[in-house]
């Protein structure tokens, strides 16, 4: 299996974590900066594979799954708090949730 | 045999604590037998101790009752012990028993006002504190019992305080004393870290041991020690108060300058003498305090109004001897003075508290007159209260003790002379004062606003027993002015002249806790002779010339009388010197100016200025706190690319 040098990797890594941030800062509704979210933390997570990659370590595999269990268990109470949320409001709008 | 002398002081104290706590509920028959018995009932155990001490004098001539330990520190251990020794022995005996007449006297002359057990529980605690202060064994007790006078003063003169003016004379005769008071606490701070000790008798043998004459340490305590002397005794240049003093009842007056309060510095700077003695400088500025403060004070007295100021001044005169005796080394013959003194001067009080209250409380001597005949009991008291103050025959409390002093006066140096002078001026002034009060007040017709029917209906309600002539003052208000007027007659042989064929009783007595000074120097007769004649051709001369200064005032029009009392030299005297004034613009008016400039608190200003910059950076950060959550995130990006920017780059 030909390996990927961890420069590019992390390049990778590192542009998956902006898109997901402009995501988050840029998108209004709510769904799509969970979905943003989830980009970043995987940003992260393939990081962690690289790092892991490249000392030879499993830690970093480890800590990958951890991050994929922690995710899941975030995505489902945001998920829940958003069905909530639209339920009040009738809206996704991230703007119209404080105050008004 | 002596052990039981704590109840001398302990029973004015029950008597204040009875009468403060139930004062309200009680007849004012009871207040009064509760009020002046307690001070009678400390008198005669006062008296007993006194002949006991007398006839079985204990080892060392001095006797310590040590009730319990108040503090117990290593080095630091006052004791609560009482001291009987000659010195102590008799100022007892003049607390007590002047202080009883006081209040025997007040039992009928307050028997109107508002308050009467309030006033009997203040007085109780006055002459308790004064106990205190003259038979405590240690300075620290000593000053527990010098504080409680001067609050009890404050209490007093601000009796009636309904009147905002008596509660401001009130407050400065606390707060003038309490410079001294301040003085006086330093100088025990001094002997306390030095010497190790507040004990009078240690102090006296260690500062002897430990301090050379003449040294800084012993030079700076005792002119701290004279700081809170002058303070208390109303001497230069804290004498301010006295004056003011006088807003208090009559019998207040009486007891301030006769029996307690004044004399306290006298006896203070006697109880210290050794530290005195290390410091001639200081004893040298006890002189001329007390030189000075008789001619400042007797030519002030000349031209009061006021028969009480006049009586005030009079005072601060008479102290001025004390110190001057004290001055020149004659400790007995200051506290022999003390005593006639006390004799004497609540005479003069407790007859011009008759006088007033016959006036409608009138105090101007000039709306009096005639008082000779309306109340002559009254007048010859007051006349034999005049001449032993001014030291005249037949009375011989204040001749014998005058006399002393000035000798002892002559005697002691080069200085000794002038200050001779200055005091044989002082009785002519003396003299002239006084029977300037006593020809206006009593001679003549009653004048200008005699009111109709004295003492009845007065708003106040005088309490000048029947309206007939004759012994207004009643029996139990003439009681006491009969027994001072007859000490006042015989005092003097307490300590007679001895070239005139006396016996130095008092004096003698009095050796054994102080010493002789410079009656050591055996003056001769003639010369003796001759300081008397001289002393007594002053005095005598001074009741010419008040007659004729008073029969020229009178025969004055009114017109030319103001313009007299106008004149500047003697609104100058009358002011007290201007010293008032001259405090006024030095210390209060600055400090009032400080005051007004600080009302609204400097120093806050500053921790305003915190408060007032956090403000402004939270108003600067508030708008970040808008609840959008994607400017949330952006800020948490933004900080995030800064924090790695500045690990990266720095």
């Amino acid at each position: 299996m030909a390996s990927v040098s961890p420069e590019y990797a992390l390049l990778l890594a590192g542009v998956l974590f902006c898109l997901g941030l402009v995501g988050v800062i840029v998108r209004r509704n709510l769904l799509f900066i969970l979905l943003c979210v989830e980009i970043m933390l995987n940003s992260a997570g393939l990081a962690f594979v690289v790092a892991g990659a490249r000392w030879g370590q499993p830690d970093g595999q480890v800590m990958f799954i951890f991050l994929l269990t922690m995710a899941a268990a975030e995505v489902a109470v945001g998920l829940a708090l958003l069905i909530l949320h639209f339920n009040r409001r009738k809206t996704l709008n991230a703007d119209m949730m404080g105050g008004g | 045999m002596l052990s039981w002398i704590w109840c001398i002081p302990a029973l004015p104290f029950a008597g204040f604590l009875v009468l403060a706590v139930f004062g309200g509920r009680l007849s004012r028959t009871l207040t009064a037998v509760i009020g002046a018995g307690s001070v009678g009932l400390s008198f005669l155990a006062a008296a007993a101790a006194s002949a006991l001490f007398v006839s079985y004098p204990p080892a060392g001539s001095s006797f310590t009752l040590l009730l319990w330990q108040w503090v117990n520190m290593s080095g630091f251990s006052p004791a609560i012990s009482f001291t009987l020794d000659s010195l102590s022995v008799v100022m007892i005996l003049v607390v007590t028993g002047v202080g009883f007449l006081i209040h025997l006297y007040s039992t009928r002359f307050m028997l109107d006002e508002e308050g009467y057990s309030r006033f009997f529980a203040y007085m109780n605690l006055f002459v308790g504190s004064m106990l205190i202060l003259v038979m405590a064994e240690n300075l620290l007790l000593l000053y527990l019992g010098w504080e409680g006078v001067g609050l009890c003063s404050y209490l007093l003169i601000g009796f009636w305080y309904t009147d905002p003016e008596n509660g401001r004379s009130a407050r400065k005769a606390f707060i003038v004393t309490r410079i001294g008071d301040v003085s006086l606490s330093v100088a025990l701070f001094i002997i306390a870290t030095t010497l190790g000790t507040l004990d009078v008798r240690e102090i006296a043998q260690k500062a002897t041991a430990m301090w050379p004459v003449g040294s800084t340490l012993a030079v700076a305590t005792a002119a701290l020690l004279l700081g809170g002397a002058v303070g208390k005794s109303a001497q230069l240049p804290l004498q301010t108060w006295l004056p003011d003093a006088m807003a208090g009842p009559s019998p207040v007056s009486a007891l301030i300058h006769a029996a307690t309060m004044v004399t306290a510095g006298v006896y203070l700077i006697a109880r210290t003498h050794v530290l005195f003695q290390l410091a001639p400088a200081v004893l040298l500025a006890v002189a001329i305090i007390g030189a000075a403060g008789i001619l400042i004070a007797g030519l002030s007295a000349t031209t009061q109004r006021n028969i009480k100021r006049i009586l005030a001044y009079s005072t601060m005169s008479q102290l001025g001897y004390m110190f001057l005796a004290l001055g020149v080394g004659a400790w007995s013959g200051a506290i022999f003075h003390l005593v006639t003194h006390a004799f004497f001067k609540s005479l003069l009080f407790l007859g011009a508290g008759v006088v007033i209250l016959a006036m409608n409380h009138e105090h101007d001597v000039f709306a009096m007159g005639g008082m000779a005949r309306k109340s002559p009991f009254t007048f010859w008291t007051f006349l034999i209260g005049a001449f032993a103050l001014a030291a005249i025959p037949p009375t011989t409390a204040g001749l014998s003790s005058k006399d002393q002093i000035l000798s002892q006066a002559w005697q002691s140096g080069s200085a000794g002379k002038v200050f001779w002078a200055l005091g044989i001026a002082g009785a002519f002034v003396t003299s002239v004062y006084i029977f300037r009060l006593v020809f206006i007040v009593f001679g003549g017709k009653p004048r200008a606003a005699a009111p109709a029917g004295h003492g009845h209906g007065a708003p106040s309600g005088a309490g000048v027993a029947a309206g007939k002539d004759g012994m207004q003052a009643g029996a139990v208000m003439g009681l006491p002015l009969f027994l001072l007027a007859v000490l006042c007659l015989v005092g003097g042989f307490l300590s007679f002249p001895q070239f005139l064929g006396g016996k130095p009783i008092l004096v003698g007595f009095l050796q054994t806790t102080l010493p002789q000074g410079s009656v050591a120097v055996e003056s001769s007769v003639q010369t003796e002779w001759m300081l008397s004649i001289v002393a007594e051709a002053a005095s005598l001369l001074g009741i010419p010339v008040a007659w004729l200064i008073v029969r020229r005032r009178l025969r004055m029009p009114a017109t030319a009388a103001a313009s007299v009392d106008n004149a500047a030299h003697v609104r100058f005297l009358q002011s007290g010197w201007g010293f008032d004034w001259l405090y006024d613009r030095v210390l209060v008016k600055p400090f009032m100016l400080l005051a007004k400039v600080n009302a609204r608190d400097v120093v806050d200003r500053f921790f305003d200025g915190v408060g007032g910059l956090n403000m402004l950076l939270s108003r600067g950060l508030r708008w970040t706190q808008n609840g959008r959550v994607r400017w949330y995130a952006a800020g948490a990006a933004a900080g995030a690319v800064l924090i790695v920017a500045a690990v990266v780059l720095l």
